[in-house]
């Protein structure tokens, strides 16, 4: 290995010594509101050549832990305790012992691939920076740039980048999302550390890359022996890469213990609570049992024949083909399950049937109205019967208005009720979503990102509409809160009985609500069928990759799925 | 999953409604360094408001008097006596021109801001939100006027509606038109640029979807998310104001000293005096515009500060309050944080 000439750790590493031990750890963020205390007391250690997961929702403190590993703490933070790195504790270590440190015994990999490469420099440089950085240091030889380029490209083709003397002199966006988070984590193997932190590195990334860089990450283990503290909220990650695992909650951790045992019987009720919610591919599936399509002979609400979305490229490109030649149909008091990765089509099409985006070719019709040459005028009285819901329940309502007044106006557009009538139902709506009717007077910052999820779908109810969309209204979401808005989703469709479009990345989510699912790839609809047949006997390539891809929440069932996969791929 | 919330500083809708005004929130917000300045920037403002609504009981005479029951003014008097700050060239009294000139100097921001800040927003709206040519060509034309320095566009402006010079009213609004035309840009600038993110949020977009028409839209949602930045660069505007007003007055396009008591003009006049070594009528004046350009300035460069959460200095953490005392608060805050 040339890569090794550089790692001269500073003592010997016995086997047995942790390669990372934190020690109470406490952090704390002065902020407007006071003083937050995001991690409490955390004490964890990490052994060679193993890996540890730290699993926990958003605000459990679980990032804040990683930062601290490499002092990436911004200036409002303060902490105590001790994190050792081979014996250094880096919370105290002089600025330019940090320096060494950071890169050579510990290294970064972050969530958002795209953000953490410099768009301006060749990933090549991008990668020699961290060993010239190094270089001339206690320990080091001078490197000359070309013996670094060289070195980065050793870096590259470990991390399976074919072809690495030509493509590291390429930029950033010259990979795909997936080759971008293999350069981040060969920039972070540049200097061999023995210590990787993974930030949810694949968070970002879709079903079927994920698996990729899960099977990366476990060959960097295997055949390097780098240790890797895997931060995720996605247990299906824990259990396809984690030796062992820490539940963090509050800035607490939980619960410690090793992959299997976590799964098999976890002892805290917290984390009993957590895998339960965790969606499982095949289990409480709503088109169970079904033989036949449901609502069959129900009217036809959404109708696409040859649906074609183009959007127009730049001057001398062609136009986009976001949606090619897709044909479906939604029958009243249907639910339809629209799966497929990013630039599928998947919300092109949602946004298309809200008019919100234009159609190009084909047809579609939505409860009657020919949506190709869209008129707005004509389509408005149409828009009652329509109800949209967000992603981002942060973002879909206006901050300056109260969730009363975002509730009320589908409302007060179509209907132009009296102050006391819309207060009446808006009310209603409220509580029929299990929230609080006294909550229309709050603004949407005051509620949590499920409650907005809640007061989204109350929105979208509020003049019972006959279809509804859904644009993934639960990725935002933690998994606990996710497996709540769904059982609601779900208890008022029933009761409602509207047809839904739900669009999702989420094979597992679909298959819980959806009776009918399609699969989108590359803005064509490969596949569609029963819900439960299509997860449970695809037909497609495609599909078969990405339900294979998909981690589950148990480490025996996943390494056996990891087999399967490996198998499917190597035909 | 942010570590700091980076979002705009929410001001708590909940607080009573003086607190949540522009300058008084950023006021609790503030610490240090950060807050002297603000409060040093505030005196200053508010000295120079004061002087300005007062002005007719403040100055012992009035702007374009030249004698009293003892007779005519001397001329070129040194400070003391009768006329605390002496008198110039032509007999007026240097306090009270000093005083009356706040006056005229409010006049005209509220003249010049306001009008640019109503014409700014409307077209920055209309133009960012409903895009196409009205917004290529409006963009266009603001730039070009961007293009000009604007003591230039303000002189001609100043030449076109009162042929240079005029009394208090006419000049007030040749001034005011003046500068709104060199601000207007600015606004226009920032509100389109605010529409253009804005018409691209989701809570826009579900407002479309649900039917509302652009109108509705553009009134009851972007406009107020629009215009927080507006008191930032009302202070800085109102700074550039005096500046231009200033400048004008002394290149010989300002209000008649009959008319009106203006700095710039005084300066203007007191520009031969400085070689025969008669310094108050120059500096006076001068230190007026001074002390008020920075008053403004430094309020509005404390709420550009302070309104940025990565520039905002903020007591370090454990420094007050145990955990008990701040439980409520940290639960509102770990709720707000995961929002984002």
């Amino acid at each position: 290995m040339t890569i090794n000439i550089h790692s001269v750790p500073d003592q010997p590493r016995p086997a047995d010594q942790p390669v990372l031990a934190i020690d109470h750890l406490k952090v704390t963020f002065a902020t407007d509101g006071g003083d937050v205390y995001a991690v409490k007391d955390v004490s964890l250690d990490v052994r060679p050549g193993e890996v540890l997961a730290i699993v926990g929702e958003s605000g459990s403190g679980k990032t804040v832990t990683a930062k601290t590993i490499l002092v990436l703490l911004p200036e409002t933070a303060t902490s105590g305790g001790a994190v050792l790195i081979n014996g250094n504790n880096v919370i105290s270590v002089s600025a330019s012992k940090l320096r060494q440190i950071r890169g050579r015994d510990v290294a970064m990999v972050f969530q958002e691939p795209s953000t953490a490469l410099n768009p301006v420099f060749t990933v090549g440089w991008q990668i020699a920076e961290g060993i010239l950085a190094h270089a001339g240091g206690p320990g080091g030889k001078r490197v000359t740039a070309k013996e670094a380029k060289v070195r980065a490209i050793e870096a590259l083709r470990k991390v399976g980048i074919p072809d690495p003397e030509h493509r590291v002199n390429y930029y950033p966006h010259q990979f795909s999302g997936g080759q971008k988070q293999r350069v981040v984590i060969a920039a972070a193997l540049a200097l061999n550390p023995g210590l990787i932190v993974a930030d949810e590195p694949t968070t970002a990334l879709d079903v079927t890359v994920q698996a990729e860089i899960l099977e990366l990450l476990r060959d960097l283990r295997d055949k390097y022996g780098t240790s890797i503290v895997l931060i995720t909220h996605n247990m299906g990650v824990v259990a396809d890469l984690a030796d062992r695992v820490v539940v963090m909650y509050q800035g607490d951790v939980v619960e410690e213990a090793s992959s299997r045992v976590l799964f098999a019987e976890p002892k805290q009720d917290y984390t009993r609570k957590l895998l339960a919610a965790v969606p499982h591919l095949g289990r409480n599936s709503a088109s169970e049992g079904l033989e036949e399509r449901a609502h069959r002979s129900s009217p036809v609400l959404v109708e696409a024949t040859n649906l074609t979305i183009e959007y127009p490229g730049r001057l001398g490109t062609p136009a986009f083909k976001a949606v090619d030649g897709v044909s479906f149909t939604v029958s009243e008091g249907e639910v339809f399950g629209l799966v497929g990765e990013s630039g599928s089509g998947k919300t092109t099409i949602g946004r298309a049937i809200a008019g919100l985006n234009r159609t190009t070719g084909g047809s579609l019709k939505v409860l009657g109205y020919e949506m190709l040459n869209l008129k707005e005028r004509t389509f408005k009285p149409l828009r009652k019967d329509i109800g949209f819901v967000f992603q981002d329940p942060a973002a879909s309502f206006n901050p300056q208005l109260t969730i009363g007044e975002c509730v009320a106006e589908p409302m007060i557009i179509h209907t132009a009720p009296s102050p006391a009538q819309a207060r009446k139902r808006v009310g209603e709506l409220l509580e029929s979503v299990q929230l609080p009717a006294s909550y229309a007077d709050r603004y949407p910052h005051e509620l949590s990102g499920g409650q907005r999820q809640r007061a989204s779908l109350a929105r979208a109810l509020i003049l019972n509409p006959r279809l509804l969309i859904a644009d993934e209204p639960t990725s935002a979401l933690d998994v606990s809160v996710q497996a709540k808005v769904l059982e609601l989703f779900k208890e008022i469709q029933a009761e409602f009985g509207f047809a839904a479009l739900f669009i999702s990345h989420d094979l597992a989510v679909v298959d819980i609500l959806s009776q009918w699912v399609g699969v989108l790839y590359k803005g064509k609809l490969v596949e569609q069928g029963i819900g439960s047949q299509v997860m449970g006997a695809p037909q497609h390539d495609y599909t078969k990759r990405l339900i294979a891809s998909l981690p589950v929440p148990d480490p025996d069932e996943q390494a056996r799925r990891r087999a399967a996969h490996r198998a499917l791929l190597a035909t | 999953m942010s570590l700091v919330p980076v979002n705009e500083p929410v001001v708590n809708p909940r607080a009573p409604f003086y607190r949540r005004l522009p300058v008084v929130s950023h006021f609790q917000k503030s610490v240090g360094l950060q807050r002297g300045m603000l409060v040093a920037g505030l005196i200053l403002t508010a000295i120079f408001l004061l002087t300005a609504c007062f002005a007719p009981l403040l100055a012992p005479y009035g702007y374009s008097q030249l004698s009293d029951a003892d007779g005519n003014f001397p001329t070129q008097e040194a400070p003391g006596g009768k006329h605390l700050l002496g008198t110039t060239v032509g007999g007026y009294d240097v306090l009270s021109r000093v005083i009356w000139g706040a006056q005229t100097a409010l006049f005209v921001i509220v003249v010049a801001v306001l009008m640019s800040v109503v014409i700014g927003v409307i077209l920055g709206l209309v133009s960012g939100y409903i895009g196409g040519w009205l917004d290529r060509i409006l963009v266009v034309i603001a730039d070009a006027v961007y293009a000009f320095p604007s003591l230039l566009v303000a002189i001609v402006m100043a030449i076109v509606i009162s042929g240079g010079q005029s009394s208090l009213i006419g000049g007030i609004f040749a001034a005011g038109t003046a500068i709104t035309l060199v601000f207007i840009p600015q606004y226009f600038r920032v509100i389109r640029a605010e529409t253009v993110r804005l018409k691209a949020e989701p809570f826009v977009e579900s407002a479309k979807v649900v039917g509302a028409s652009n109108t509705r839209i553009m009134t009851r949602h972007i406009y107020k998310n629009a215009t927080r930045s507006l008191p930032l660069i009302f202070t800085l505007n109102a700074s550039e104001a005096i500046l231009i007003l200033a400048g004008l007055g002394f290149l010989g396009f300002g209000i008649e000293p009959s008319s009106a008591a203006e700095w710039g003009y005084d300066l203007n006049k007191a520009l031969a005096d400085t070689t025969s070594g008669i310094w108050w009528t120059g500096l006076f004046p001068g230190v007026a515009i001074v002390l008020t350009v920075m008053g403004l300035t430094l309020v509005g460069e404390s709420i550009n500060d302070l309104n940025d959460p990565r520039l905002r200095g903020r007591k370090a953490a454990g420094a007050t309050g145990g955990p008990d005392s701040s439980t409520a608060a940290q639960a509102a805050i770990s709720a707000d944080v995961r929002g984002i």
